[in-house]
């Protein structure tokens, strides 16, 4: 085996290169400066050396494939020779003759690779193609909504069932037939709109030729060349994808998307990120402040969704779009427009009002994870400096405060210890209520690629993850039963002493106490509790235990309980008992929900922290933010998202500020959330849609998309990557920096800033972990915080030694009973975002999911009478809503699932506002229903 | 010595039922040489067979023992498998030797293993011959009962286990690659080379992959010597050849016949003669896929060398006065291949004859690389039209092309097996081309 650092000398075309051994001749010659033409071949692609094109005389009986064949010492390759060059034109010839020139492709991107090579060639045009019989009329097929397939194009190279298989490993393309009658085909040769494609687009983005092309999305496609291109990530979830924007400047519009090879995520993206951007130009975004007319007091819901009428109403149709989005002609005549400056003064006035009559902490503000870190920062000094409290939290709270809870009293950091890339280096990773090909799908691409390597992978979730196809185990437990099993490992893991007992030594406190918590957790006990074998307890225990490097990887299946905490404990427990930390392949990786959670959240948008995580509590820490802003600030903790909810039910909280939240989906038990948002004195929202929350609103202001700023978003891997803004703000909408900053600045807490660079350097001024990052060093990949450092944490931990913490069993709040006896578990969809604002009004995503539904196991439809596709009730003790029934075996008998995306039948009528008592996230993962046929 | 025409080497059992049977088998001489090789250090097998001059009976010729000498020496885990995945048109040897005398077989892969160091070896054994499955399996159950396969081989400390596997069908997995990508449950697609089976074959380790009569001949070349063996034939190529003819002969059958006997020998003289009391104007001498002789060419030995360099056979044109060129100035005429002849008397219609050739090519075309995919798919439907008289001016120059675009440049040799006979039909019978193209456009006018 010749070694990769060893150095061939070869010849081409007469030139003699130097080459790294294990190089193909195509990348040699690349690196020489000679292009050996390829159809087949992309660099992120494996070479399978197929369409032959680029075939080299290297003195054989038979032409050698150039992106193939590794270089040898005293080669001497010719790239055009007479031969070469007549055989690839016969190729060129033979493909060109069934190809419909221009195809689809030529005709949109205007980037046909074969058709490029043939007009290099001299060959386009000049078509023998009439003494070429063409073979059968290849198909077309249009079922997908968001790619065109053309079969006719095909030129059968194969990339993308690489692209389908090997980077994004779905195993939905393939070929079937053989010789000439060979074609791709999805699944077992269905439609691809029918087959389990996941429109992840990146057949598309590989294909060659017209084959697969994507479909426009609201402006018509055309070259790059023609386009801007604009690097920023994506707006979705926290994997934060690297993407390039490709905008018509003249039209203002995004025509289409392409992920960043230059992107940790190797531009691999997710239907979402490729698909999901035409929400930025809907007709529906708001460009001109709004203000509440004083017919449309006392304040209520507009729409008969958030008006909460009956449920037999809501879901069947009523002649409403299958879109389901808000109708304006219901709710805009509430409004009427106004300038920024009536807009802001009232905002500034009523607020200040409040403050002054009330009392700072009679107000409140929800940032948004969806921002950048500068307009997080903004907002929460906003909210700590002109409002005077610390009453300021965003969707954290709904998603990993847990988490970070348990992580910042054990090791003393909240965020990931490593990046999910360190998978591959791995032997085993724990995946535990995480949904990730729907979740975070790009992430799950790596996760499907390090299996594939070898990493084993262990599943554990109460609905059946798409991930646990590609696990060694899946462990099905009972909704709430995580602290039981995860205790019935730590259990088998001491028993066994298959713990790490000098890491355990040298690096944590509380083994005792946790080893008396675990002790009663035997695996029968936790299998009792959680419905998972005790054998394959220890199983996974073991394997975990006896791993060379694992990780843990978990997700709102963990977190969204009122035992959240304990949960993130029992797994950080697991970690450091098995000293799985600090090292490549090891660590602690809760997957982070929205693209800046993880920003919004280090620049301070927590009622307890200030920036970096430093407490509101610490009088050193205060004096330095009073310091370095020039005002007195709350020493008290704030309120958390749904105890500002309650707050402002009982009036202690009067006024609210909420800057790119939807509560009223977001939160669970709505009909409370509409109480209390009714009862506010005033409530400014600042959005880009007329949003549910913002049916309550005295104010609305119009806001940027996220594509129309540039700022910092930090990712799952607290990867800091700067984004670009691609689109001008439609109308009068501004930036929400900016919007920010006159509402300070009317308010007395004057903040003027050149833009984000400056916002972000007065960050990372005051937050220590951000120091070193250069705001021009962000682009491409962007950096790790703190130090570009992938894992953390080798020596020793913020907070010392890490504390094993024990933790006990406790059921959910609200177990199912005869009256309500199934589970409701909440989550998400691949195709959707949270509340939907977005994604619902995106043509691509709303086509692909336009519907709510629950998803019930097929034995429960059949005891309750239900079959797929009918209409449900489901009830529960605080509302109820109707939807479509869906048949799955993902889900257990006993419970059911619903996406919380969807306002027409919202989810989060039927959960419950029990909240975990450390993080204070509330229970979406568990609340007692019932459902019959509606 | 050279061989006779009463040389019998791997057909000796042919026609006594008995010798199915292992006792029958050990009754006619069987399974000593096993017992011979089994006290021969492994080095000392290869060296005979080195010597032997025995060359691969698939098709390619390939000298035997020098493949078996590329399994790299620290090699760990080797796995022999036998191809019995017969589907040359034209070719029927293996079958009839699988069935008449499947110990033999038995016996040669289990010396072969033994030289190879392998522990595993595979029959993969085309899916149509179920009546020769059911033959090679019953043999290999009987070889374990009879202590001949398993943990002891013939009471020695080897360990070798045989496993038959049957293909479904597919000419594809004839080809080697294609035949370890079946056998490990993977589609059926030809494998990029290098590297070559005996580095990184089935399941990645050095794997010798061999045809039926190959291994067949070994039993005869351990218990006699390979000097012995490389007498019996001629030049660079040792032992016996089994040659199929089938066509317009008296008398087709599979004969068991000296390396040097000529093409027309063969016809005249084992065969009975061209049928109907006709001439004969083509013959293919060892498969489809080889350039066919004409009548002038047939006084040529019908072996390897003889065949690739003989000057009285012409060498193969990609047009008129172009001579293929098979890379370092060597150049094509015809090959002994699979040992299957198909003889045309004068009044074969030598284009409908390609174009059925054509046909066979592009079905069997896993359509894995472009240049066999779309010009065996182009060159099937080419012909035809000219076959059927509904030809194009320039549809010649055309196929031509087309093969010339094929050859040499496809993953696998079936492109090349398309390429050379449409080539070489163009080459020696291009007027009859000519004939049916002047009629057609005739036609058309």
């Amino acid at each position: 085996m010749p070694d990769p650092g060893d150095l061939v000398t070869l010849e081409v075309d007469g030139h003699a290169i130097t080459a790294r051994a294990g190089q193909t001749i195509w990348e040699a010659a690349r690196d020489a400066g000679i292009q050996v033409p390829v159809l087949c071949h992309d660099e992120r692609l494996r070479p399978v050396g197929v369409c032959r094109l680029c075939v080299v005389d290297i003195g054989g009986r038979t032409l050698a494939a150039a992106c193939v064949r590794p270089v040898e010492a005293g080669m001497k390759v010719a790239t055009a020779s007479p031969l070469v060059v007549k055989q690839r034109a016969v190729l060129l010839r033979l493909l060109l003759a069934d190809h419909p020139t221009p195809c689809t492709r030529e005709r949109t991107t205007g980037d046909c690779a074969l058709e490029a090579e043939a007009r290099a060639a001299g060959l386009l045009g000049v078509a023998d193609s009439d003494s070429l019989p063409r073979g059968p009329v290849r198909a077309l097929d249009a079922s997908s909504p968001v790619i065109a397939v053309d079969l006719s194009s095909c030129i059968l190279c194969d990339r993308c069932v690489r692209g389908c298989n090997e980077l994004q490993s779905n195993d939905v393309l393939t070929r079937s037939g053989k010789g000439y009658g060979t074609t791709i085909t999805f699944d077992l040769g269905l439609p691809m709109g029918s087959s389990s494609c996941v429109s992840c687009g990146e057949c598309a983005a590989v294909c060659p030729t017209g084959a697969l092309t994507h479909k426009p999305l609201g402006a018509p496609l055309r070259p790059r060349a023609e386009l801007t291109a604009v690097d920023t990530t994506c707006p979705y979830c926290g994997v934060g994808c690297a993407l390039t924007v490709q905008v018509d400047r003249a039209e203002n519009r995004i025509v289409y998307i392409d992920g960043r090879k230059n992107g940790h995520n190797e531009a691999r993206l997710c239907v979402k990120g490729r698909y999901g951007f035409d929400y930025t130009t809907h007709p529906q975004r708001l460009t001109r402040p709004l203000i509440r007319r004083d017919t449309h007091y006392p304040k209520g819901g507009l729409s008969a969704d958030v008006r909460g009428a009956g449920a037999g109403e809501r879901g069947r149709g009523r002649g409403r779009r299958a879109g389901g989005h808000v109708d304006y002609a219901e709710v805009m005549p509430a409004f009427r427009e106004a300038t920024w400056d009536e807009a802001l003064d009232l905002v500034a006035t009523r607020l200040g009002a409040i403050r002054t009559t009330h009392g700072p902490n009679a107000l409140a503000g929800f940032g948004s994870a969806k921002c950048s870190n500068e307009e997080a920062y903004l907002f929460q000094k906003l909210v700590r400096t002109a409002f005077g409290t610390n009453n300021v939290d965003h969707c954290t709270r709904l998603c990993h405060a847990s988490s970070v809870a348990a992580l910042m009293e054990t090791i003393g950091s909240g965020a990931v210890t490593n990046v999910f890339h360190d998978i591959k280096r791995a032997d085993f990773a724990l995946l535990v209520g995480t949904n990730t090909t729907v979740n975070h799908p790009v992430a799950a691409t790596f996760f499907k690629e390090a299996v594939r390597a070898g990493t084993r992978l262990a599943v554990i979730d109460v609905r059946r993850p798409g991930i646990a196809d590609h696990a060694w185990k899946f462990l099905r437990q009972r909704p709430g039963a995580d602290v039981a099993l995860l205790g019935g490992m730590i259990h088998v893991i001491l028993e066994e002493r298959l713990y790490n007992e000098p890491f355990v030594r040298e690096r944590t406190v509380g083994l005792d106490a946790l080893a008396a918590a675990a002790a009663p957790m035997t695996p029968e006990l936790a299998e009792k509790i959680s419905g998972v074998p005790a054998d394959e307890i220890r199983a996974v225990a073991r394997a975990f235990a006896s791993a060379r490097a694992a990780m843990i990887f978990w997700g709102m299946g963990v977190s969204q309980h009122s035992h959240g905490t304990d949960n993130a404990r029992a797994l950080i427990a697991l970690c450091l008992l098995c000293g799985h930390i600090g090292r490549p392949g090891t660590g602690l990786h809760p997957l982070r929900g929205q693209n800046n959670v993880q920003g919004a959240s280090d620049a301070g948008l927590i009622p307890m922290l200030f920036p970096d995580y430093q407490s509101v509590t610490d009088p050193v820490v205060r004096a330095r933010f009073e310091a370095a802003w020039g005002f007195a600030l709350d020493p008290v903790p704030g309120l958390t998202v749904v105890e500002i909810m309650q707050a402002a039910l009982e009036h202690r909280v009067r006024g609210m500020y909420m800057m790119g939240e939807n509560p009223f989906l977001s939160d669970p038990n709505i009909n409370k959330v509409r109480k209390a948002l009714s009862a506010l004195d005033f409530l400014v929202v600042q959005d880009i849609f007329l949003t549910e929350t913002a049916e309550f609103a005295d104010v609305i202001l119009p806001a940027t998309s996220f594509f129309e700023k540039t700022g910092t978003f930090t990712n799952t891997d607290r990867r800091v990557q700067l984004g670009h803004a691609a689109l001008a703000p439609p109308g009068e909408a501004r930036l929400d920096w900016e919007i920010i900053c006159d509402v300070a600045t009317r308010m007395g807490a004057p903040m003027h800033y050149d833009g984000p660079e400056a916002i972000f350097n007065e960050l990372r001024s005051l937050a220590p972990s951000l120091a070193g990052l250069d705001y021009t060093s962000l682009e491409g990949a962007g950096r790790l915080w703190p130090g570009d450092q992938e894992i953390l944490f080798g020596d020793d931990f913020p907070s010392g030694k890490g504390r094993l913490v024990p933790t006990s069993f406790a059921p959910a709040r609200e177990l199912p009973d005869a009256e309500f006896p199934i589970v409701l578990v909440t989550g998400r969809l691949l195709e959707h975002w949270h509340t939907g604002s977005m994604t619902r009004r995106s043509r691509a995503l709303d086509a692909l999911e336009p519907e709510a539904f629950v998803e019930l196991h097929p034995n429960d439809g059949t005891h309750l009478g239900i079959a797929e596709g009918d209409f449900v009730l489901a009830r529960s003790r605080r509302g109820e809503i109707v939807l479509r029934a869906r048949l799955s075996t993902a889900t257990s008998e006993g419970s059911c699932f619903i996406p919380f995306h969807f306002r027409e039948a919202a989810a989060n009528l039927l959960t419950i506002d029990a909240l975990d008592p450390v993080g204070k996230i509330p229970e979406f993962k568990f609340c007692a229903v019932a459902l019959s046929r509606a | 010595m050279p061989a006779t025409r009463e040389t019998r080497l791997v057909t000796k059992r042919f026609g006594d039922e008995q010798a199915k049977t292992l006792a029958g088998y050990v009754a006619s001489g069987g399974y000593q040489a096993l017992k011979k090789a089994l006290g021969m250090q492994p080095a000392a097998i290869l060296d005979e067979v080195k010597k032997s001059n025995l060359r691969g009976r698939g098709g390619a010729g390939f000298p035997t023992g020098m493949k078996w000498g590329f399994i790299p020496k620290d090699a760990k885990t080797t796995y022999l498998v036998c191809n019995a995945d017969e589907s040359e048109p034209g070719t029927c040897k293996d079958r009839e030797l699988m069935y008449w005398d499947p110990h033999l077989l038995i016996e040669g892969m289990a010396i072969a293993s033994f030289a190879l160091g392998c522990h595993h070896a595979y029959l993969y054994i085309r899916g149509e011959m179920m009546r020769e499955h059911a033959v090679m399996q019953a043999a290999v159950d009987e070889a374990y009962r009879g202590g001949l396969l398993g943990k002891r081989v013939a009471g020695s400390g080897y360990e070798l286990d045989i496993t038959v596997h049957r293909g479904a069908g597919a000419y594809i997995c004839g080809e080697e690659t294609s035949l370890l990508n079946s056998l490990e449950g993977r589609r059926g697609w030809p494998r990029m080379k290098p590297p070559f089976p005996a580095v990184k074959g089935l399941f990645g380790q050095p794997t010798i992959v061999n045809n039926v009569e190959t291994l067949m001949n070994v039993p005869f070349i351990v218990e006699q010597g390979g000097g012995v063996f490389a007498e019996l034939g001629m030049g660079r190529s040792g032992g016996t050849r089994i040659l199929c003819v089938s066509g317009h002969v008296n008398r087709p059958g599979v004969y068991e016949l000296p390396l040097g006997i000529t093409t027309r020998q063969l016809i005249d003289e084992v065969c009975g003669g061209i049928w109907k009391g006709r001439k004969v104007k083509a013959v293919i001498p060892g498969g489809s896929s080889m350039p066919p002789l004409d009548e002038s060419e047939l006084d040529v030995p019908i072996e390897f060398d003889a065949l690739m360099t003989d000057p009285r056979i012409k060498e193969v044109e990609v047009r008129p006065g172009v001579k293929f060129d098979l890379g370092g100035g060597k150049t094509l005429r015809t090959m002994a291949g699979s040992g299957g002849v198909v003889v045309m008397d004068d009044q074969a219609d030598l284009p409908a004859i390609c174009a059925r050739i054509m046909q066979f090519y592009a079905h069997e075309s896993c359509g894995q690389c472009t240049p066999c995919r779309e010009g065996t798919g182009w060159l099937a439907r080419i012909s035809q039209r000219v076959a059927d008289g509904r030809g194009l001016p320039g549809d010649l120059e055309l196929m031509e092309s087309i093969a010339h675009g094929i050859g040499g440049n496809t993953i696998c040799a079936l492109g090349d097996a398309a390429a050379w006979p449409m080539l070489g039909f163009l080459t020696k019978f291009r007027g009859e081309f000519e004939a049916k193209l002047a009629a057609s456009v005739a036609g058309a006018a």
